[in-house]
């Protein structure tokens, strides 16, 4: 299942490879090749492998998932069903789409203008207020968890989306406007200039120019904030319970009663990723694509 | 109409100060070119004529208002950018009609006017590409072209060339002096290359460390420079400087001994020098002629380099190094020892500033301009 | 001109201050209260006598807290696990990545492909990757690694029990080495073939290449990689919630998870704050090094 799907979203255009050198003779070129490409594909799998082999587990008995590692199996739709019966797979999978866009986009909406200004409108402190907002990601998050959770009870945001959007809009923040700069700041200003010339207000400026010039590094920050958000678990299993719980508090809830059903935990954890595992390949080119623009250029 | 007034105009960035006071003063419909090298100021000074920096002190007027604190757009001024600055993902229709659709003019009449100027610039058949899909001289043609939309009093060029190969530089210079006359509009180019200074200009402003060393029209610049640095920066190649000294002033001129002894009158103010003051002479490759019998000048050949039409010649003096410009059929090789000399009223003086004396008389070309050409010809068409 | 322009374009618009404070306030404004607020209450709790199990006991403990800690030989396991922890993955991470990169750089069928199971594991969830090793990999009887061992002859090893510390750095590696693959091979792609074939000109084989123009083109990525995973790996939690617990005694312990024992198993509000407090500023000792690192490179 998954070749099938890789393997129309991962063609790829890129770059040539180092070209082979011109004392090779013909053969040794080919002998080459064949290593590397099973070089890179043996590592390649033996990298993917435990996410294979967690998908496998999914399909097979119980029984069968803590025999000796076998491939041979008749596949089972078995504990797909019995892990939906326990909770409502779909339930979890809404709220963590929800939180994880909506704190993109908010994040996104809140670092532009601040991007912009660093990058455009640069001050003595432009930089040290950069560095100051990476510092704070490096805020253990058990350190506040205490105060965080006493004001969020205080004011009725515990086990809420909007809570959890609020932390992780904050939480991705200092990388998002970080990123959104570097990308900004590759921009040719004689660009923004002209706009000003002709008569651009700064909103004009930014919605006319910058924006589609930088779509391909926004799109890149929006993603990795996205898998950012969708893979948090400690905010979202300190702060939520049922209600506004993500799929990170869903495959939580199957670990420590379930730890030895390995296919119902195997079901679970594959339902809990495909979304994301989906929405990465999918956007991998993109996200590289925006990379190649701004930070690691 | 459409005039520009600098008063006193300076810029400092903290402790930087980038430009020192610049008063100067532009006419309706005049080609200005500002000139001078790499951190001079003159980009500096256009963008704050553009409005995209703001001056620290002095007054900057349009048309006599004051415009210190207008915002770019409202200056009635177009822009056109070294790198063209063009919208990569607007077609060129779109990038030309850009400020008219901000300023809300609607689609029928953008269309028009964007025609209009596509017409003026031989773009019609590129108006649905995109920037990526033209060469540099039509993207060049397109950031005009976006300038004319507007319509503009004062149109601004900051290094348009530069980016050009020489051939396409050549010909957009002309197409630039036949637009100025199209448009007939007011017109502040800045280029580091005298070349485009001294074909396009009626008036040349040479900077130096954010001063304006000279204002004047090319030919007064080429046979009057006001200073060393005027007479090095104006003309290519660049005039030779050769140590003199006096030997004696009188009111017809100041007689100087040469390096190799020679001594020539050359016909500059200069009565009150007294003999035996160290002076600098100043005198064009072109103005130097080989005279093998009675030049006063001599030294070796070291590089030969022949372009057909002329030779420029290196030649290694005692204490200097000259560059004679001379016919391409001089038979002369390399390591040939020359003699030459020039008619004194060819030479420059400088004194230990670096100032010039001043000519006794003024160059029949000097007042000059391109307008003056062009009546010329009109006239002679008639 | 290069500098006076740059300066110009730096300083020419300190004049505009006022809106670049004003498009900056909501992100500042956010992130000021983000941390202030939590860390002046944290800080306040550190000073006090907070145990929600004991509720009689309350009122001002002054430096007690700290005390205890730094007397608890806890709290030096635990730090020594977060830069041991830390330490290792970035060594595995920025070496592994850089040699895949430059393997998957390299033309070969199916490339895209395998490209794309190399970066998988960043998509994972932290809570799922550990589950599956814990499971299904690291299993000391049912385990494919023990699997595997057994198929060679080789005793089994109970992963968790005998090499805890390195079983949680095999993890969340295996996390955090797509990314540094993703980023790096991004930035190989950048590297002008001119370079290459000039240095191959003058007689560089694929090592002198590597190590003469790859990896100097890397410098700059590789901060990069080493600014953001720092960022993450030293709040590493999860992993080690799903795994070991901390265990076995303090072996996998850091600092976080300390904090996190201190706070929500012996509900000792005070103490576990005075830990967050240490571990704030552990981190802001390791941000210094970062910053000078990453200050580099907003420079260019």
């Amino acid at each position: 299942m998954t070749t099938a799907k890789t393997k129309t979203l991962a063609a790829d255009g890129q770059a040539p490879a180092v070209p082979i050198p011109r004392t090779s003779t013909l053969s040794s070129a080919r002998t080459r090749r064949l290593g590397l490409t099973v070089l890179g594909w043996a590592i390649a799998c033996l990298i993917f492998f435990p996410i294979f082999w967690m998908v496998l587990t999914g399909f097979k008995t119980e029984s069968a998932a803590i025999a000796d590692p076998s491939l041979i199996f008749s596949p089972t739709l078995e504990s797909y069903a019995e892990v939906q019966l326990r909770a409502d797979y779909f339930k979890f999978a809404l709220n963590s789409v929800v939180v994880a866009f909506g704190s993109t986009l908010a994040a996104l909406l809140i670092a532009i203008p601040s991007a912009y200004s660093m990058a455009f409108l640069p001050t003595k402190r432009t930089k040290g207020t950069l560095l100051w907002m990476l510092s704070t990601k490096m805020l253990p998050p058990v350190g506040v968890l205490v105060p965080i959770y006493l004001l969020f009870r205080d004011v009725g945001l515990l086990d809420t989306r909007t809570g959890l959007t609020i932390v992780y809009t904050l939480m991705n923040l200092p990388i998002v406007v970080w990123m959104l700069y570097t990308f900004f700041k590759d921009l040719p200003k004689d660009i923004l200039e002209a706009g000003r010339m002709d008569g651009a207000s700064t909103l004009q400026e930014v919605v006319f120019l910058l924006l589609p010039l930088t779509l391909p590094g926004i799109a890149s920050t929006g993603l990795l904030s996205v898998i950012l958000s969708w893979n948090e678990a400690f905010w979202s299993l300190n702060l939520t319970s049922s209600n506004a719980a993500p799929l990170t508090a869903y495959i939580a809830s199957f670990s420590s009663p379930e730890g030895l059903f390995w296919a119902k935990l195997s079901a679970a954890s594959t339902m809990a990723i495909a979304p994301i595992l989906v929405f990465g390949w999918l956007t991998q080119k993109q996200m590289v694509r925006g990379l190649t623009f701004g930070a690691v250029k | 109409m459409a005039t520009l007034q600098l008063n006193q105009v300076t810029k400092s960035f903290d402790d930087t100060h980038v430009i020192k006071g610049v008063d100067l003063e532009v006419n309706d419909k005049e080609f200005v070119v500002f000139v001078g090298p790499s951190g001079c100021g003159k980009s500096t000074l256009l963008r704050m004529i553009a409005g995209l920096e703001s001056a620290t002190s002095g007054d900057i007027m349009i048309d006599g208002t004051r415009m210190n604190e207008v915002g770019p757009a409202d200056r009635g001024l177009a822009m056109v950018f070294q790198s063209y600055a063009l919208y990569p993902h607007m077609t060129v229709e779109d990038n030309m009609g850009f400020s008219l659709r901000l300023a809300g003019v609607d689609k029928e009449q953008r269309r028009d006017k964007v025609r209009e100027a596509a017409r003026i610039l031989q773009l019609e058949p590129l108006l649905d590409r995109k920037p990526k899909a033209l060469s540099g001289g039509q993207r060049q043609r397109v950031a005009i072209g976006r300038a004319i939309v507007r319509n503009p009093s004062i149109f601004l060029f900051d290094e348009p060339l530069s980016n050009l190969d020489a051939a396409l530089r050549v010909q957009m210079r002309i197409e630039l002096a036949r637009l100025h006359e199209e448009l007939d509009a007011t017109m502040i180019y800045v280029t580091h290359d005298q070349i485009e200074a001294m074909t396009m200009a009626d008036k040349i402003v040479v900077l130096q460390g954010g001063v304006v060393e000279q204002v004047g029209s090319p030919m007064e610049l080429y046979h009057h420079p006001r200073n060393r640095f005027v007479a090095g920066f104006i003309g290519s190649p660049k005039m030779n400087f050769l140590p003199v000294e006096v030997v004696e002033a009188d009111a017809e001129g100041v007689r100087v001994r040469l390096p190799g002894g020679g001594v020539t009158k050359v016909p500059v103010e200069g009565r009150d020098l007294r003999p035996g003051t160290a002076l600098e002479l100043g005198i064009r490759p072109e103005h130097l002629v080989l005279d093998d019998d009675q030049g006063p000048l001599s030294g070796d050949i070291q590089v030969l380099e022949r372009l057909g039409g002329q030779t420029s010649l290196y030649v290694q003096m005692d204490d200097a190094m000259v560059t004679i410009m001379a016919d391409g059929d001089v038979a002369h090789r390399v390591h040939d020892k020359v003699r030459f000399g020039f008619e004194s009223g060819r030479a420059h003086l400088f004194d230990s500033d670096g100032l010039a004396l001043p000519s006794l008389e003024l160059h029949p070309l000097a007042g000059l301009r391109r307008q003056d050409n062009r009546a010329a010809t009109d006239v002679n068409g008639a | 001109m290069g500098q006076i322009m740059t300066k110009t374009r730096a300083a020419g618009r300190t004049v505009g201050g006022l809106r670049t404070l004003s498009l900056q306030a909501p992100a500042v404004t956010l992130l000021f209260l983000w941390m202030i607020v939590p860390l002046a209450m944290t800080v306040w709790f550190s000073l006090q006598r907070y145990n929600l199990l004991m509720p009689e006991m309350t009122g001002f403990a002054g430096l007690e807290n700290y005390r205890y800690l730094f007397t608890d030989p806890a709290l030096w396991a635990a730090m020594g696990n977060t830069l041991l922890l830390v330490g290792a993955v970035l060594a595995i991470t920025v070496v592994g990545g850089t040699l895949l990169a430059v393997l998957f750089q390299q033309e070969f069928p199916g490339r895209g492909v395998a490209r794309v199971l190399a970066i998988s594991p960043f998509f994972v969830m932290p809570t799922v990757s550990a589950l599956v090793w814990k499971n299904m990999m690291m299993h000391p009887s049912n385990g494919v690694l023990s699997w595997v061992a057994e198929s060679f002859g080789l005793p089994a090893v109970d992963w968790f029990s005998s090499l805890p510390l390195t079983s949680i750095i095999i993890i969340v590696s295996w996390q955090w080495l797509p990314f540094a693959l993703l980023i790096l091979l991004t930035a190989i792609q950048s590297l002008d073939d001119d370079q290459v074939e000039a240095a191959r000109m003058d007689g560089a084989g694929p090592v002198a290449i590597f190590f003469f123009i790859t990896l100097p083109h890397l410098k700059r990525a590789i901060s990069v990689v080493i600014m953001i995973e720092m960022i993450f790996l030293l709040t590493i939690f999860a992993e080690i919630f799903v795994t070991t617990s901390g265990g076995p005694g303090l072996a996998t312990t850091n600092l976080a998870f300390l904090i996190y024992i201190q706070a929500l198993l012996d509900f000792d509000v005070g103490m576990a704050s005075a830990g967050g407090v240490i571990a704030i500023i552990l981190a802001n000792i390791v941000a210094i090094f970062l910053v000078r690192m990453v200050a580099k490179n907003l420079e260019s």
